[in-house]
């Protein structure tokens, strides 16, 4: 890696890591008897390894000037390594809090070990650490390819990249010492924060600048949704995290909102998360990989052009529907019942954009599982959608919320599209990225697929019935007019249903298992590839290219 | 239409552009008024703030993830109302900060949970909830009784609460850790300063049932016996309603 690097970005590193080392220090110093000086002292630990590591190879000669003929992978490469290690401990750590629900005691007597400090141990590490590395993985991957120009330097996306999994470590080592601010899927306190604006910014600007050296006039749909993915969630990020630090030296903070104020900022963070972490940006992975594994272009491209308006607008409207009949106005809730129906326009646009660019490619989909992957995630787009626009009902609404649909529905998203359409990209680069003629074994993907599907459908019908079951049961009356369930009752039905979770979690689990010894084969055993063909090399000198070209 | 937007995508500025104000609209016209339209929070007079004991426990409450089970909202629902109490106000969680809603019923909702159960039931649910509830699947706390109270930090706790806005006075604040102890040793001295700075009604009792020792577990209990007794505004809607 450091090898890679040019002289001058081996000085820039080393500054980079001894002022990390610094702040580490100080934090270390500010928070002795604050899990604060426990993240100082790793932040510290990071950075001095890190600069060991520059300096042992600071003497390397400098990379040839021929590598900027070639696309910049290795980033993309760590990526994809870093998102596939985050989903086996981020569905590890699921499919335990899972079984804990129907069996409490399978634990250890410790703080650490209890539900609640595990759970955003779960949604961060599956989010975060496999989504978020994923993203950022392609991204890179997608946005060099589309314009046609190599990554401007080669230390913005590791510092991007290496910047962003210390930020999962530090938000999910948090968490098991008590360190959250309860904001869901926004848990990291202040300084976690802060760390990933400034990795974030880096992310960003080092996009615009690979975008400023393309040589397609065009910039590609992949590029618009990953855009907003990294505008948007710098938005939200921000606002939702405006805190006020007990002191230097602590981790506590408190939101400087309160009340519903909170709870419509927080929501506004959270569904939005789910937009345009979620969404956005594997729409912007569903746009290059599936076209080009399909070898069939987009179906239609105005249809791409109002989908992805249609989302960045209405999506924002949304985040009021987690707050129906609460102490929130009404007029909001309404708002955000109506924005929510309306965008199931342009989420089945971008479903049908998607499975009709399949058209004349279907054979394909029976042969290949790595498309089929791609495609079972539109299809779950697609429903997942659409139930997310029925559940925004307001009546609908007042059975779902509070109960475990709300969770089936997060995993028909989470696991049908989110995670299915990763492993399908994942599959497709890999081979790529790696120059081998293909994947180690087409048997063990195949294996892959059929479990993540098995353990999908499994996961969110018992969810859906454990979730309509509670929601009746709250709301049953008997014949002289009194509640007829205790709370207690509703949990003694559930316990079948959280069973039947917990083994639907292991098969997601297991496949993703099989799918990390099958990319380790394929890069120690499988045969290389040819050489690569012109067809993948950014195009040099300053010439833009024509339409068509 | 998508003559404009053919040449929009060719220009990466007017697209971050685009994208930054298509994306703002909805959260400027759903959350900026509510920190303007008066009728957002209703007013209760008789609202009062955390003691500090309570504020630890509410903390603690956060650190463990309990909002990710046990909501704090109840609903306008015939059936919620009856089963939980009187729906929740927005004015009950105005110096809630951050607000702990929450948003799955794993377990009940508990924003009326204040003097529903005795201190003893509190700690003995949360040592094994199983002893006293056999169908619970909620965690067991047995190390809250085991650990000591963290205090010297108090005052920067409240300090910090004073800057986002909730009207902790200068003499809570320099009494914060005291009180915090006071609170949960109802025969030592420093019990008559908790009720003179938070109030007669301020449960001051050994919540974990041991006046020595300050345990976090005295700290949980204290908060969970607050929840919705902040005010009574809930029990009068129609009358703040009005105003």
């Amino acid at each position: 890696m450091v090898a890679q690097l040019t002289k001058n970005e081996r000085q820039i590193a080393l500054v980079i890591l001894l002022v990390m080392a610094a702040v580490g220090l100080a934090m270390a110093a500010g928070g002795r008897n604050d899990p604060f000086g426990v993240h100082g002292a790793l932040v510290m630990v990071v950075a001095i390894l890190g600069m060991f590591g520059v300096i042992s190879g600071y003497y390397a000669p400098e990379p040839p000037e021929d590598r900027l003929d070639s696309y910049y992978d290795a980033p993309s490469k760590f990526g994809i390594i870093a998102a596939m290690i985050w989903a086996v401990i981020g569905m590890f750590v699921g499919d335990w809090v899972a079984w804990l629900l129907a069996y409490p005691d399978w634990t250890f007597d410790a703080a650490w070990a209890s539900f609640g400090r595990l759970r955003p141990v779960h949604t961060s590490g599956v989010i975060f650490g496999f989504g978020g590395n994923a993203l950022i993985a392609t991204s890179f991957y997608v946005m060099q390819r589309t314009t046609r120009a190599r990554m401007p330097d080669q230390l913005s996306p590791w510092f991007v990249l290496l910047g962003y999994n210390l930020f999962c470590v530090i938000a999910a080592t948090g968490y098991l010492m008590g360190v959250t601010q309860s904001k869901e899927y926004a848990e990291p306190e202040w300084y976690a924060d802060i760390w990933l604006v400034i990795v974030w910014v880096t992310y960003f600007v080092l996009y615009m600048r690979t975008l400023a050296r393309r040589k397609e006039p065009h910039i590609y749909v992949s590029n618009w949704y990953y855009l907003a993915f990294i505008l948007v969630v710098a938005m939200l990020h921000i606002v939702n995290n405006l805190a006020v630090p007990i002191a230097w030296g602590s981790a506590k903070s408190y939101s400087l909102f309160a009340g519903v104020q909170d709870a419509m900022t927080e929501w506004w963070y959270g569904h939005n998360a789910v937009a345009f972490f979620l969404t956005s940006g594997f729409l912007g992975m569903l746009y290059y990989y599936m076209p080009k594994r399909a070898q069939r272009p987009i179906y239609s491209y105005r249809m791409s052009i109002i989908s992805f308006w249609g989302i960045t607008f209405f999506y924002m409207w949304a985040g009021s529907h987690h707050l129906h009949y609460t102490a929130l106005p009404q007029w909001v809730q309404s708002l955000g019942m109506t924005f929510s129906v309306m965008l199931l326009i342009p989420s089945w646009v971008s479903a049908g954009n998607a499975l009709m660019t399949l058209n004349g490619a279907w054979h394909r989909v029976r042969d290949d599982a790595v498309l089929r992957f791609m495609m079972v995630a539109a299809v779950f787009y697609g429903l997942s959608t659409f139930e997310g626009s029925f559940m925004a009902i307001r009546p609908v609404n007042s059975l779902s919320h509070y109960t475990d649909w709300t969770v089936g529905h997060v995993h028909a998203g989470a696991l049908g599209w989110v995670a299915m359409i990763t492993f399908g990209a994942i599959y497709a680069s890999v081979p790529w990225l790696w120059k081998r003629q293909a994947m180690y074994s087409a048997k063990l993907v195949e294996a892959h697929f059929w479990l993540a599907l098995a353990g999908t459908v499994i996961y969110v019908f018992a969810m859906w019935n454990s979730g309509i079951i509670q929601g009746l049961m709250w709301r049953t009356y008997n014949e002289s007019g009194t509640l007829a369930y205790s709370f207690t009752d509703s949990l003694i039905a559930m316990h079948p249903y959280y069973v039947a979770r917990a083994i639907g979690g292991l098969l997601f689990l297991l496949g993703a298992v099989v799918g990390c010894y099958n990319i380790w084969m394929t890069i120690r055993t499988a045969p290389s590839a040819a050489p690569e063909t012109a067809a993948d090399r950014p195009v040099l000198g300053g010439a833009v290219l024509q339409p068509g070209e | 239409m998508f003559g404009f937007h053919y040449r929009l995508e060719r220009k990466a500025i007017g697209l971050v552009l685009a994208i930054i104000g298509v994306a703002s609209i909805g959260g400027i016209v759903e959350i900026a008024p509510l920190f303007t339209i008066h009728q957002t929070v209703e007013d209760a007079p008789d609202m009062r703030v955390y003691t500090p004991l309570e504020l630890a426990g509410r903390n603690i409450y956060i650190r463990e993830g309990c909002y990710a089970c046990h909501s704090q909202m109840i609903r306008t629902l015939r059936d919620e109302v009856e089963r939980y109490g009187p729906y929740s106000l927005a004015v009950e969680s105005k110096y809630d900060h951050p607000m702990l809603w929450g948003s799955k019923r794993t377990g009940p909702d508990i924003a009326r949970l204040g003097g529903k159960y005795s201190d003893d039931w509190h700690v003995a649910h949360l040592n094994n909830p199983r002893d006293v509830v056999p169908e619970s699947v909620m965690p067991a706390y047995r190390f809250l009784s085991r650990a000591e109270l963290r205090t010297d930090d108090l005052s920067n706790h409240l300090k910090a609460q004073r800057r986002v806005g909730v009207p902790y006075s200068d003499d809570m604040i320099a009494n914060a850790a005291a009180d915090a102890y006071g609170q949960a040793a109802p025969d030592s001295p420093q019990a008559e300063g908790v009720a003179k700075r938070y109030g007669k009604a301020t449960n001051i009792r050994a919540f974990d049932g041991k006046p020595k020792d300050l345990t976090e577990m005295d700290a949980l209990v204290a908060y969970l016996q607050i929840l919705g007794r902040l005010t009574d505004a809930a029990y009068k809607p129609m009358a703040s309603a009005e105003k």
